[in-house]
């Protein structure tokens, strides 16, 4: 029968075109509710990819190890404040420690692959994660540990708001990750387009050898780029440290941020912010109101399905640079 | 002094596009070959057999498929573990749903359904390049890890969620299963290892392999003298995953005997990775001698404490172990970027001269 068969598929075409968008608008309070979870993850990735951004722009190197840094950064904020230090010294410590790693890096591993081919610099950082979570973990211990966001004066708590007939629940804390994340990325705009340190790296990341040639150093610039990626680090490991613990699992969350930096393309700051947005709406829609029908659990994958489409029509990303080929 | 090609002439085409046109090389891959087939199922015990050399021939296998893909057509992928899940589970549905047919032509037909899957998550790279197109293999990876737990019919519905190996045999002999002896699964992985590395070889030395390798050098180019991208990179990543399909499934099959997603997750990709790169990109000893350090040397870090009657913990040494691995893929990519490969071709190099470099 015909009609019968059309009648299963209407039930099934309701539950993916239909019923998700009806649940949307019978409860917009709860919409509010998982908009603003998507937003405060969308920040949260947006902040990592924020990194690789910085890191790329400045030297062309895909910094995969951006995601154990953040881990790093916050078991070295922990494991100081560990041993009595006040909180903010201890940040303070852990800048600095962020600022002898990122020298570190340049001196024995960078700077000995100059001309290297792409693939060979992404495959030396996927080589200092692996250096940094043993290093980690052999000064740290493995174990999960706590943020010290209370002593750093993140507020802990959360507001609610009456609306649509529904309470609306923001915490303090997303709050504060999502100020940061836009103090971040207007500094470092600022930083980028006014200074005198940030127009020798616009000059480095257009070409290498000009810069050179007007007397820029490629080294102290690649020092700054992956001291500001270490900051970046830090900021992001709080932030997501005081949402749940600081653990090295963590590490394979930033995989999450390869989509975002596809959308919004690999060399500009505001596109990895939007590009995080994007992400993390999408993910926590579609998984609130579409993964139950085919088993739940596609956090995992959504945001690449979500990069994967995009890139299929505009390869450079949303705010990325026309890739042109020459032969 | 022994390694030179003096004296010996070639006489037809051939001879002279042979694999191996020397014949001290020829002799050296007898007694590889002989040392593999013979030397090792009549001495090593059943640890070095079991925990070493299966391991060892299985990634070997793996990263030759990655290598045709990454190291012959130049596109990067992180996906592999997930092919090899692919391979894995087609195996065991296809032997659980025909239990007389052999099992070894069971794990060689497994390739195809990895290969068709492979084909499919290929088809972005048509348009995307490079870093991005990671993104999409790991867009395959994590997809797939997502697929083989909330698919239960991969995994004949059982409450575990594993995927556990029957007993097979095949001529007479159990090959799979708890009750094999690891001699009989050796030989079995052995075989088929060696036979697919002889196909890869003729492959990229053929036509289809030069295309590749046209559309590594430069894709544009290529398609300008002729090469089409569709065919050639699509073929690409259909072999690729094929050759890892295959090894994934011997994994389940001949090695570890029972298989949960997490054996093929990202992790797995990345180990498979580091074993191409630092092997070599484009070669397939490399992949070999890359498989044989990343395999080999963590465990021989692991006995080294206890060799040398120092007392580390279980945990201290897993952390320095990752500490070096780290340390010494940097090294590696500072001290010679084309991998081990590379510097066994610069040894090679040196020999023909040696002892009289300037004679």
């Amino acid at each position: 029968m015909p009609i019968l068969a059309w009648g299963i598929d209407m039930e099934f075409l309701n539950s993916i075109f239909v019923a998700p968008f009806v649940d949307m608008f019978s409860a917009p309070d709860f919409l509010l509710q998982v908009l603003w979870e998507g937003f405060v993850s969308g920040i949260l990735y947006g902040l990592l990819a924020l990194g690789f951004v910085l890191i790329f722009k400045a030297s062309g190197v895909f910094n995969f190890a951006q995601g154990i840094m953040v881990v790093f950064a916050a078991l070295t904020l922990v494991g100081i404040h560990s041993f009595g230090i006040p909180a903010y010294v201890a940040l303070a410590l852990t800048i600095v420690v962020m600022g002898v790693l990122a020298l570190t890096i340049e001196r024995v591993v960078l700077r000995k692959l100059v001309n290297q081919p792409d693939i060979i610099l992404f495959m030396a950082t996927i080589g200092l994660t692996y250096f940094l979570i043993g290093f980690g973990e052999l000064v740290f211990g493995g174990e999960p540990k706590k943020m010290i966001a209370d002593e750093l004066g993140i507020p802990n708590g959360s507001v609610s708001w009456d609306i649509f007939g529904g309470v609306v629940i923001f915490e303090y804390r997303d709050i504060a990750a999502a100020v940061i994340a836009a103090v971040l990325v207007f500094s470092l705009g600022f930083f980028f387009s006014k200074t005198r340190i940030g127009r020798a790296l616009r000059a480095v990341a257009d070409d290498h050898q000009a810069a050179l040639s007007v007397g820029i150093s490629l080294n102290q610039i690649w020092v700054i780029v992956w001291f500001a990626a270490g900051i970046v680090a830090l900021a992001t490991g709080i932030m997501w440290g005081a949402k749940s613990d600081v653990s090295f699992a963590l590490q394979v969350i930033a995989l999450k941020a390869l989509p975002v930096l596809v959308l919004g393309g690999f060399t500009s700051i505001p596109g990895a912010i939007i590009g995080g947005l994007i992400i993390g709406f999408g993910e926590k829609i579609f998984e609130i109101y579409w993964g139950g029908l085919i088993g739940g659990g596609t956090e995992s994958w959504f945001a690449f399905v979500i990069a994967l489409v995009f890139l299929l029509f505009r390869p450079q990303g949303l705010f990325g640079e026309k890739i042109i080929d020459r032969i | 002094m022994f390694y030179r090609e003096t004296g010996q002439f070639k006489t037809t085409y051939e001879a002279d596009s042979a694999v191996f046109p020397i014949l001290q090389d020829r002799i050296g891959i007898a007694a590889m070959l002989v040392f593999m087939f013979v030397v090792v199922p009549l001495f090593a015990n059943d640890f070095v057999i079991n925990a070493i050399m299966i391991p060892f021939l299985i990634f070997a296998l793996a990263a030759i498929g990655l290598n045709i893909l990454t190291g012959y057509t130049g596109q990067i992928s992180l996906g592999t573990g997930a092919f090899m899940g692919v391979g894995a589970y087609a195996c065991y549905k296809l032997t659980s749903i025909f239990p007389d047919v052999s099992i070894i032509v069971m794990v060689l037909t497994s390739g195809f359904f990895s290969a068709l899957v492979g084909v499919i998550f290929g088809l972005p790279s048509l348009r995307i390049k490079g870093f991005y197109l990671v993104v999409t293999t790991l867009a395959a990876q994590f997809f797939l890890e997502w697929a083989f737990i909330r698919i239960p019919w991969l995994y004949n519905y059982n409450d575990s969620g594993a995927i556990e190996v029957p007993a097979r045999s095949s001529f007479g002999v159990i090959i799979t299963g708890a009750s094999a002896t690891p001699t009989a699964r050796y030989m079995v992985v052995l075989c088929i290892v060696v036979a697919m590395t002889w196909i890869a070889s003729n492959l990229i030395r053929g036509r289809i392999g030069r295309s590749w390798m046209m559309i590594r050098d430069m894709d544009i180019a290529a398609e300008l003298m002729g090469v089409r991208p569709l065919y050639a990179k699509l073929s690409a990543f259909a072999v690729s995953s094929f050759y890892a399909g295959v090894a994934g499934a011997m994994m389940v099959f001949f090695w570890l005997g029972a298989a949960e997603v997490e054996s093929f997750n990202s992790d797995n990709s990345f180990l498979i990775l580091f074993m191409v790169i630092l092997g070599g990109l484009g070669s397939i000893m490399g992949a070999y001698m890359g498989a044989a350090f990343i395999w080999i040397l963590p465990i021989l870090l692991r006995a080294a404490p206890e060799f040398f009657g120092i007392d580390v913990g279980a945990d201290t040494m897993e952390h320095i172990n990752f500490m070096i691995i780290g340390a010494l893929i940097i090294f590696f990519l500072i001290v010679e970027p084309h991998g081990l490969a590379k510097l066994w071709q610069i040894a090679k190099e040196k020999l023909r001269t040696w002892p009289f470099p300037y004679a």
